[in-house]
């Protein structure tokens, strides 16, 4: 049981942006990506998911031993893998509950329907969890939501759907310290043995809250590095560009 | 007595009991067979002439006033050009001598629950529509037995003096109330449709609600369903008297299939001094119907007519329902949703006329096209220079599903002197493929997350259709946007 990615090569049109890409997360980990602008960090999060703005030349990923190449983006979110977006888009005119509720019911075999006061009842205590106001439930989806807002939105989703690997996109990104608290908090507290992490981050400001246990460096489509939490302070410290200059690390 | 004029036969005198037999008589042999050449007797034959007139004249036993305003109004129809000057040329394919302008209850096509194709049939089930009316609305089945549903309604709203009744009883029963109003607020002429309705009509319904009276529930033509109320050729007239409310509601979200091929309604609304009416249709053809429709209110003083429509199918719909502002503080709205799929044409709009001071007028649109589908917007909004006070508001906005899907907008507004507000916004936009992503990440197919971004968008007209109305409508989308996806 892991998702392991292997030797990984992805293009957009024209471009090679993954060039054999190795990562294993297991189940109870927490990783995190860090790389400077244009590495491919968010390449990565896409490919995973199955975006089809990108092709996966070579390679492969292996949820829990499946090969998920032919899976599209749903089934692939069905199988249990999550994208909290860097970018969350808007749905004008469909409120936060009813997409919710849509995603779980998406998970239920056909005709079947979620038992709605569980529903509520379990949505309250998470967005409580996040501070989220009651009015959010009925607000459309990220219409409207500051950036901060936007974010603990993805991590209500999370919460909710509850999937075996979640990867967070640059999740601090536009964050005040209050909010990064928030959420890392909401983060922290689905932190368990069935669930692993891949935290994207261009800062090590996340790692102060979200605590990781392996830390690999992105360059120019490749894990370069990989090493344990004192990496990414060390990464803080002196940039990107020595890790250039060290020999090539075996992906975890 | 005149005869029908492709056949020899007398007028026959219409039995009670015609229809059951009719139905009763459907073996499975007669599967398929469309012509029933032994019952002609019921039928104006093929084409339009003035015999055609006379002879609906004759079977309905009409008043003389009212064969000679379907006479004036034949030669109008035949005198005035197909107004392809400004509206599409696929109006010229209405070969208007192929079709029968009017067959009495016998002598529909019948068929039986076998010959409804497949994917009608699916629609049905997935609308969740009771048993007894899909075979009314697939046509197997000529009435739709609602009566003792029509009977409680007629029965309590009658206590209060409203009268709910066909429009042919309306004219006959009621003739003080119904010559006042009757194409006044559209005359016979206002456009070639009109016209051709004025002079074939049969079907709709006369409403008239008096002083004062605030009828609780809406009147629906659902519940005194019969063949003639969904005829091709409908005509409503509905009267609030001074202070009176009402809410009418027409059609319903399962798809009709027709073998009739031209509908042409108009409907009439008066709203007097300080009277609501609002009315309310959902319609979904099927995609082969040329559905010509004029609808158009009147409301005097502090009187207001609202209306809210759903245009689903057909091949090409026109419709532009409006409202005359006569009255001072007047108001009018329009609010509809249009949703065209390949090979249909949604031409929908709004007319506003104002012609009184401090009137206000409101139109919220939104269209929806998918595939090859297109939908068009023609708005008037006209206030004239002696007039103050005056407001519009417009709004349209148009959603496109394929990259071959199609929108056009054509806002006519005249406003003349300065003392007027009006607001005209419009917007066209897509689901963009990131949005489509983002719900398909969190699970839902593609067809799923297109429906739900497709209902979002128009979530906040839905909210003004009634309850029943509004969650069929949410199934329907889901069912429009299945095939356009992947």
């Amino acid at each position: 049981m892991s998702l392991q990615i292997k030797d990984l090569h992805a293009t957009i049109p024209g471009r090679e942006i993954l060039k054999g890409l190795n990562l294993t997360i297991n189940p109870g980990e927490v990783h995190a990506i860090m790389g400077p602008n244009g590495s491919g960090k968010s390449t990565l999060s896409k490919v995973l998911c199955g975006h089809s703005d990108y092709e996966v030349t070579s390679g492969e990923i292996l949820l829990d031993g499946v090969n998920i190449h032919d899976m599209a983006v749903d089934a692939r979110s069905r199988a249990g893998l999550f994208l909290a977006f860097q970018y969350p888009n808007e749905i004008p005119g469909v409120s936060n509950a009813n997409f919710l509720r849509a995603a779980l019911k998406s998970r239920l075999p056909k005709g079947e329907d979620i038992d709605a006061v569980k529903f509520y009842k379990q949505m309250y205590a998470r967005m409580d969890q996040l501070e989220m106001d009651r009015s959010f439930t009925s607000r459309s989806v990220n219409e409207g939501f500051s950036g901060g807002e936007k974010k603990r939105n993805e991590i209500l989703q999370l919460m909710m759907l509850e999937p075996k690997y979640a990867i967070l996109d640059e999740t601090d990104s536009g964050l005040d310290i209050d909010a990064l608290k928030i959420v890392s908090r909401g983060v922290n507290a689905m932190r368990s043995e069935n669930r692993g992490f891949l935290v994207i981050t261009h800062y090590q400001r996340l790692l102060n809250y979200i605590q990781p246990d392996i830390v690999h460096v992105l360059k120019d489509g490749r894990i370069v590095k990989t090493g344990g939490k004192e990496l990414s302070l060390e990464l803080e410290e002196r940039g990107y560009d020595w890790v250039v200059e060290e020999p090539l690390t075996k992906a975890a | 007595m005149v005869s029908a004029p492709d056949s020899t036969l007398e007028l026959p005198k219409v039995e009670s009991s015609a229809l059951e037999n009719d139905i009763s008589d459907i073996k499975v042999d007669n599967i398929g067979d469309f012509t029933f050449p032994e019952r002609n007797k019921y039928d104006s034959g093929f084409g339009i002439t003035s015999k055609t007139i006379d002879y609906i004249s004759d079977v309905k036993d009409d008043p003389d006033w009212v064969r000679e305003f379907r006479h004036k109004a034949l030669k109008i129809f035949l005198d005035k050009p197909t107004p392809t000057n400004w509206a599409t040329k696929d109006l010229e394919n209405i070969k208007f001598d192929e079709f029968r302008y009017y067959l009495s209850d016998g002598q529909k096509p019948k068929r039986s629950w076998d010959d409804v194709p497949e994917d009608i049939k699916k629609t049905f089930d997935r609308l969740g529509i009771p048993e007894q009316e899909r075979k009314f609305l697939a046509g197997v089945e000529a009435q739709y037995d609602s009566e003792a549903a029509y009977s409680n309604i007629k029965a309590s709203v009658s206590e209060q003096g409203v009268i709910f009744v066909n429009s042919s009883e309306g004219l006959k029963e009621h003739p003080e109330i119904f010559k006042k109003w009757f194409g006044k607020v559209i005359p016979t002429g206002d456009n070639k449709y009109s016209a051709l309705n004025s002079a074939v009509f049969s079907g709709g319904s006369f409403i008239y609600v008096p002083p004062g009276v605030k009828v609780k529930h809406p009147l629906q033509a659902y519940f005194r369903i019969n063949s003639e109320q969904f005829g091709q050729f409908e005509r409503t007239l509905i009267i609030a008297d001074e202070g009176a409310e009402v809410m009418y509601m027409e059609g319903c979200t399962a798809p009709k299939f027709e073998t009739a091929t031209l509908h042409s309604a108009v409907v009439e609304l008066v709203a007097l001094k300080g009277a609501k009416i609002q009315y309310v249709t959902v319609q979904n053809w099927s995609s082969n119907v040329f559905n010509l429709v004029t609808k158009r209110g009147i409301a005097m003083e502090d009187a207001e007519v609202r209306w809210i429509d759903c245009n689903i199918g057909s091949r090409l719909t026109m419709k532009y329902p409006g409202v005359i502002m006569k009255g001072k503080r007047a108001r009018g709205e329009v609010i509809s949703i249009a949703l065209a799929n390949s090979g249909q044409h949604q031409d929908t709009g709004a007319k506003m006329v104002h012609a009184a001071d401090d009137t206000t007028s409101n139109v919220i649109s939104k269209s929806i096209s998918i595939g090859e589908g297109r939908s068009t917007y023609r708005g008037l909004v006209h206030i004239p220079k002696h007039l103050k006070g005056c407001k519009n508001n417009t709004e349209c906005d148009a959603l496109l599903i394929n990259s071959s899907s199609r929108t056009d907008t054509y806002p006519a507004i005249s406003v003349r002197g300065n003392q007027h507000a009006t607001q005209h916004e419009a917007s066209v936009s897509q689901v963009s493929a990131d949005q489509i992503f983002y719900l398909m990440q969190r699970g839902l197919t593609e067809a799923e997350a297109m429906s739900l971004s497709v209902n979002g968008f128009i979530n906040d007209l839905v909210k003004e259709f009634p309850m029943e109305y509004s969650v069929e409508l949410k199934r329907l989308i889901d069912l429009e946007m299945e095939g356009s996806v992947g």
